[in-house]
């Protein structure tokens, strides 16, 4: 028995770090879906907002229900730009050079963190209305953090299943994901949805680092658990919603069943571990379509 | 013996029948065109005899020997090469190399060898480049010898496939679409060299034209589907004439 | 400009294509052998770097810039080819056997991500090699016994027979050594039929199937090969540094390696030197900018990375061909002046290309 509830606290921390990189993994999906991008720098996006959330509350002395907004539209905002500066001159190159582009653009964000005087290269935290508490289910315990997380994932996912299931923009989207010139020619403006979903993508990574700052603390280099997210949107398929969050999901599990059962080292390497096992026996992740070139 | 034997062959995609009981032989040295409407399953029919598909039924026999399961790269080899529909070059590569690409097959160097780039290889080298060479004086592509792939006109680029194919040696060469995309004037070129490379070359070819001009001029027989079915098979004017056919492109 | 009149095939396959070009690598094999004359210690050790690196950036660039596989996880490869020299050495293997030996061994493990990287392309693989680094920079940190993890490995200074690298110049003449062969290798290579079939493999594979090229056979080649020379830069580095520890195969190495052969030129072999003697340079560039601008030195890596970044950003957006295709604009621009046309180089625009199944 109580192997059993050590091993059900072990998967719900674990889903609740999942949840994280499930957030980092979806906005990976939505900038490849509707682009073909593959941006290497959704986890400095992420720590970006992280700052910014920072920033807002913790400088600013802003309450947290309106520096968490703030910094998800200021997130928003620079994620269009991103697009419109960066990404749309290179658009038609091969994925290579938009990797390499998007590698460039997370050092440079790095970098420009750690230079501005406030944010340094320092950790830091802030509070958030859930720090320090903690609630018990049955035998289990989580902390506030942990369920805000878990609730926020799941809103977020639902939200964004009525968005492109029911708005124009989001059924817009969608069309221009599948196939950008016919949705161009029947007059969807292609680009303004390009730079929409950087924008949309952006802001959830901003609510991903806000969600996160407790948890790991903030800091320039916190974007490298997006290295981690690659794994878990990779193992979901790379195109699909779904897919990245269950991708996520089981990372995050892995990852804590590993780090509670295993000798120390294996935590880290997990959800690498787990990623080449799924690809080698399916190339195309989890729930990707096993698609062919047509000649 | 028929060079390619091809047996009740069917390919599905779920529930779709792409190809559906099609059999047919090719002899050496002849024109065989298949024609029908778009989607009818013609490239299929190519793309199961390149062994990019595995068909789920039939056998497909070359020279009498099945190959039906082989690997996709035994398929040249065994003396069938091909071109594509929309032009499958390597782009960054120049005429010369698309060309030497085409001998792959013939190369016997070996990779350490290859590294030293001993006499051995060079010799080798030069007797390919020979036999290119032929090629290029055959479809005169002497003007883009060195020009990469990507920068030249589409007409132009369709050449340099059909070279490329012809530079590997086949016995049976397949050709999806020859003429699409191609002017008047460059389709007419290409039914010359379509009878040359039967007659002179002596190597057989299987076709997907739509151009009915084409097919006439160059065509020994006909085989006409459509949704992955044989409608019609035989000379040109009798495929043709034949009310099946004419349903097929003119819709009920 | 220099037009050159054919008149037998194998023009085509020699190494310079006229007398001009052999007469400038000449020149440049003339000046890289006087160099321990002309220059100090220090500035001798950053060229000996640049030879070092641009072995491994010559391997990424076979499996990146021809074959047109993306490697994330080449930092394995490299610290595949350190530890083994630094623990053959340390056992008293000789240098004749360790050096083919820290090439084999990190061959080996390219072919052992090869052959299940045979059926990834694209973004999956990218992120397989990413996660294969990860994996092996954990084992060389956890695997004490071997690599005395986090502690590092001293590496003795190297010895052939009673030969001792023990000053610069020697050392410096070694790399030149090992990059002129591993440059010839590579070079022969590709204007054989292993080297197109490379090629065929990035630009078509359907293609190149057609054809008869083995795919997998060719793929997992490349990576062998790839990892190979990688591994052989190991070798070089670990001497060159004289400790080895994890922290110097991290995933940043894997990515820097990777920018040396984009912000090189990707597809040419040129492109690995100019890369290689680029992410040397960097560095000191900045430490001179800065002085030049009398800015204190705080937060040195953090303004390394940005700019670093940055780079690349600009490369990628104004310079796809990266230092070799300005190279060849330039020289063209001397060549025909005062006829220089800028649309001679213009970019075609494209329109977004679909890479993805349908």
């Amino acid at each position: 028995m109580r192997a059993f509830v050590e091993f059900s606290q072990q998967v719900l921390s674990g889903a609740a770090l999942g949840c994280i990189y499930a957030l980092i993994a979806l906005g990976f999906v939505l900038i490849y879906k509707a682009t073909e991008v593959v941006n290497f720098a959704q986890g400095e996006l992420m720590m970006l907002g992280a700052f910014l959330g920072y920033t807002f509350i913790s400088l600013f002395g802003l309450p947290f229900w309106l520096g968490l907004p703030l910094a998800v539209v200021c997130m928003a905002g620079i994620g269009g730009l991103l697009d419109r500066i960066v990404v749309r001159p290179i658009v038609g190159q091969p994925v290579f050079a938009i990797i390499m582009v998007t590698l460039g653009m997370g050092f440079v964000a790095r970098s420009g963190a750690s230079l501005v005087p406030a944010w340094g290269v320092d950790t830091h935290v802030f509070a958030t209305p859930f720090t320090g508490k903690v609630a018990s289910i049955g035998p289990l315990v989580a902390s506030h953090d942990q369920l805000a997380i878990m609730t926020t994932t799941a809103v977020l996912v639902a939200v964004l299943f009525l968005f492109f299931r029911y708005t124009r923009i989001g059924i817009a989207i969608q069309a221009a994901s599948q196939n950008q010139l016919a949705a161009y020619y029947v007059g969807i403006p292609v680009k303004t949805i390009c730079s929409l979903v950087w924008g949309l993508s952006a802001a959830v990574a901003a609510v991903a680092g806000i969600l996160l700052a407790p948890v790991v603390l903030v800091h320039a280099n916190m974007g490298f658990i997006g290295l981690k997210a690659f794994p878990a949107a990779v193992l979901g398929g790379f195109g699909s919603i779904p897919g990245a969050i269950a991708g996520g999901l089981i990372i995050g599990v892995v990852e804590s069943l590993a780090g509670f059962y295993l000798p120390e080292g294996f935590k880290d390497v997990a959800a690498y571990v787990v990623l080449l096992l799924v690809l080698a026996i399916r190339p195309q992740g989890l729930f990707g379509e096993g698609l062919r070139k047509k000649v | 013996m028929s060079l390619l034997a091809i047996d009740n062959l069917s390919l599905h995609f779920g529930g779709v029948r792409a190809v559906e009981d099609v059999s047919f032989r090719v002899e050496p040295q002849e024109v065989f065109t298949v024609i029908g409407p778009n989607g009818a399953g013609k490239t299929s029919i190519f793309n199961l005899i390149s062994r990019f598909y595995d068909a789920n039924a039939g056998r497909i026999a070359f020279e009498g020997r099945d190959i039906t399961a082989i690997a996709p790269h035994e398929v040249a080899q065994r003396g069938i090469a091909r071109t594509f529909q929309n032009v499958e070059l390597f782009e960054h590569a120049s005429v010369l190399e698309n060309l030497l690409l085409g001998r792959h097959v013939r190369f016997r160097t070996r990779l350490p060898f290859e590294l030293l780039f001993t006499p051995s290889v060079r010799a080798e080298e030069r007797a390919h480049r020979e036999k290119v060479e032929e090629v290029i004086d055959f479809l005169d592509l002497q003007h883009y010898r060195d020009t990469r792939t990507g920068s030249l006109p589409y007409g132009v680029r369709k050449v340099v496939e059909l070279g490329r194919a012809l530079a590997s040696g086949p016995k049976l060469l397949l050709l999806d679409e020859p003429s699409s995309g191609l002017n008047n004037e460059e389709t007419e070129e290409m039914s010359f060299w379509i009878e040359d490379i039967t007659q002179e070359l002596g190597i057989a070819v299987l076709m997907i034209e739509h151009d009915m001009a084409l097919v006439r001029e160059v065509s020994d027989r006909v085989l006409a589907i459509n949704y992955g079915r044989i409608i019609a098979a035989g000379d040109v004017e009798s495929v043709q004439a034949h009310p099946e056919v004419v349903r097929a492109y003119l819709g009920e | 400009m220099h037009v050159v009149r054919k008149t037998s095939y194998d023009q085509d396959m020699r190494l310079f294509a006229h007398r001009g070009v052999a007469f400038w690598y000449g020149v440049l094999a003339i000046a890289a052998l006087l160099a321990p004359l002309a220059l100090n210690t220090y500035y001798l050790s950053q060229l000996t770097f640049v030879c070092v690196y641009a072995v491994a950036g010559a391997g990424l660039m076979l499996l990146t810039g021809y074959a047109g596989q993306v490697s994330l996880g080449h930092a394995a490869f490299l610290a595949a080819g350190a530890y083994t020299e630094a623990i053959l050495q340390a056992h008293g293997i000789p240098f004749v056997l360790s050096l083919p030996a820290a090439a084999a061994v990190a061959a080996a493990l390219g072919l052992a991500v090869g052959i299940p990287a045979l059926r990834l392309t694209g973004i999956y693989l990218a992120v397989a090699t990413l996660a294969f680094a990860f994996i092996v920079e954990e084992i060389l940190a956890r695997w004490e016994s071997v690599t005395r993890g986090n502690f590092g490995i001293a590496v003795d200074t190297l010895a052939i027979g009673s030969l001792r690298f023990d000053a610069e110049w020697k050392f410096f003449y070694l790399a030149l050594g090992v990059l002129v062969a591993t440059l010839l290798a590579v070079r022969n290579l590709l204007r054989t039929k292993t080297g197109r079939a490379l090629v065929a493999l990035r630009d078509s594979t359907i293609a190149a199937q057609s054809l008869g090229v083995h795919l997998a056979w060719y793929k997992t080649a490349a990576f062998g090969l790839s990892a190979g020379l990688t591994g052989l830069a190991g070798a070089l580095y670990a001497h060159k540094i004289a400790f080895i520890s994890p922290e110097q195969f991290t995933i940043m190495v894997s990515v820097e390696l990777l920018v040396m052969v984009v912000v090189g030129g990707l597809g040419s072999l040129h492109g690995a030197v100019f890369g290689a003697a680029f992410i040397v340079a960097l560095p000191q560039a900045i430490v001179f900018a800065k002085g030049v601008l009398g800015i204190s030195g705080s937060g040195q890596a953090a303004v390394d990375a940005g700019v670093f970044g940055l780079l690349l950003l600009l490369f990628m957006l104004y310079e796809p061909q990266g230092l070799y295709g300005r190279w060849v604009k330039v020289r063209y621009y001397l060549e025909v002046f005062p006829f220089y046309r800028r649309a001679t180089f213009r970019r075609q625009k494209t329109y977004a290309r679909t890479e993805r199944l349908q």
